[in-house]
């Protein structure tokens, strides 16, 4: 198993750790070709303006929606979310559209509002704890689209086959649920998308 | 003051979920570039050109060194339209230890406060207590006892000082390269030693056992001052630098979009020597810099503060 983790800006490297305490080897993707071999992709936190822009300029774009469209799975938190999104809002922003939903950028405010709270989950009995950081709000999802666990009354985690999403930041956390229920969506998916896997 | 809070375990609410998500952003803005910018124009051309941030200012760094005067907190209507224009984070600057610069900003939800050396000081002994802000703090250093305490009073991330406005990048390169190396130093000692190496840094014991550890700032660690260039982002983020903060160096150049998009893409790239001089290739003349040692030290910012 393998898991790419889009490392253009953001917090890349907080989901490496928990992936790596997990046994999970990583790498980071800068390029179309990083993706080969992988059997997942993370779209870490950071700034969606920043990553859209070089996503698209270095065709990343095109390549993770194929990447999706033969079963990759792939998950976004925060940023990544709003980059899944099928709409964004606030303002309009172009997406990867990979997910029925519609998302408000900066949701909740600055930072001033950003904050950790804990809500109920459908990942475990216990609350999940949740780091919002100038986080984006779910306004509305598709009917096919599951909802995991929800915040303030609007969907916080939320899952469509084997594309997922999370407003939050479970990378920031000591709680590996989500990333496990993550990896256990890439190990039911195909197997490495294209190629053979390039040694890391 | 409140003794229990200098007392303390020297890294103030650590842990608690204020400081997880003042820390948490600074995370969010790795591997990216934060411009300086002046009015809400340069702060669309940097979030046009991929900024993970921009800080709100007066003056540039060489403005600020050319002109002379007292350089305060920016106009808070400038700063308000920068936040009506972009949708990135917005920084604002204040002068080491006036908290009151500080306090006005958070009431302005601005999204990072930089306690800064470029602006004129207004308190030659204390630094901000910045665990009493809910607005993170980024705050410079020259060396890793410097970066301590300003953690132990609450910053929730450290840059270089470089030498801002100078257009050359030999003193944050100095100031990445102190600390990482002291840092590695702490990481082979024996525990015997640690507070020894404590008293001679000037800096809390908890912390230097952490680093001791881990061989890491417990916050991120950015680079600023002097950054001019595409290969200038690149050096200090092959040095250790988690991100970088371009001030002068875009909005002085003969051509601020095309250096902006540039620098942001060779800090992206920047163990690809290829897309660097892909970076580099249409660029117009850079700032004009400065040779430090020709300067004189009363001139040098970077020795504000302590």
């Amino acid at each position: 198993m393998k898991i790419g983790i889009l490392a253009v800006q953001g917090d890349f490297e907080a989901h490496a750790a928990i992936l790596h305490q997990l046994g999970v080897d990583t790498v980071e993707v800068r390029t179309p070709a990083g993706l080969e071999g992988c059997n997942g992709l993370i779209l870490p936190g950071g700034e969606s303006t920043t990553q859209l822009q070089f996503l698209q300029e270095e065709g990343l774009a095109e390549k993770i929606q194929q990447f999706a469209r033969r079963g990759g799975a792939i998950f976004g938190t925060c940023a990544g979310a709003i980059l899944l999104a099928n709409e964004v809002r606030n303002p309009k922003q172009d997406s990867l559209k990979l997910l029925d939903m519609t998302v408000l950028r900066n949701g909740y405010g600055r930072q001033v509002a950003s904050d950790v709270v804990s809500g109920p989950s459908k990942l475990k009995k216990e609350p999940l704890e949740m780091v919002f950081i100038r986080g984006p709000i779910i306004e509305h999802a598709g009917p096919d689209v599951e909802v995991l666990a929800e915040y303030g009354g609007k969907p916080a985690l939320v899952q469509h086959g084997h594309i997922m999403a999370a407003t939050f930041h479970p990378e920031l956390t000591d709680d590996t649920t989500v990333h496990q229920h993550f990896l256990s969506l890439a190990a039911n998916g195909t197997s490495p998308a294209t190629g053979s896997a390039k040694s890391k | 003051m409140d003794a229990k809070k200098v007392n303390g375990s020297g890294n103030g609410n650590k842990g608690s979920n204020e400081w997880r998500v003042k820390v948490g952003l600074a995370e969010m803005l790795k591997g990216g570039v934060i411009m300086d910018v002046t009015n809400a124009e340069q702060a669309k051309i940097a979030e046009n050109a991929g900024a993970c941030a921009v800080m709100a200012l007066e003056r540039v760094p060489s403005d600020i060194r050319k002109e002379g005067g007292v350089a305060r907190m920016a106009s808070i209507k400038v700063i308000r339209e920068i936040m009506a224009t972009v949708t990135i984070p917005v920084m604002a600057k204040v002068r080491i230890g006036h908290f009151a610069e500080a306090e006005v900003l958070q009431a302005l939800e601005v999204d990072f406060i930089d306690e800064s050396e470029v602006l004129t000081p207004a308190d030659e002994e204390n630094h901000i207590w910045k665990h009493d802000y809910r607005v993170p703090f980024v705050c410079g250093a020259r060396n890793l006892g410097e970066a301590l305490r300003r953690i132990a009073e609450g910053a929730a991330m450290i840059r270089t000082k470089g030498e801002a406005g100078s257009g050359n990048v030999v003193e944050a390169v100095r100031h990445m390269r102190t600390i990482v190396s002291q840092m590695k130093k702490l990481t082979t000692m024996r525990e015997d030693e640690l507070m020894h190496e404590a008293k001679e840094l000037g800096a809390p014991l908890d912390l230097i056992r952490q680093i001791a550890k881990t061989g890491k700032l417990p916050v991120p660690n950015f680079s600023a001052g002097g950054i001019a260039t595409p290969a200038d982002a690149v050096l200090v983020r092959k040095l250790g630098a988690e991100a970088v903060f371009v001030g002068s160096g875009i909005f002085k150049s003969s051509d601020p979009e095309a250096r902006a998009k540039a620098v942001v893409k060779a800090t992206t790239h920047f163990e690809d020597p290829k897309a660097v001089l892909e970076a580099h290739e249409e660029l117009g003349e850079a700032m004009k810099g400065l040779d430090i040692r020709q300067m004189e030290e009363k001139d040098m910012l970077s020795t504000r503060g302590w």
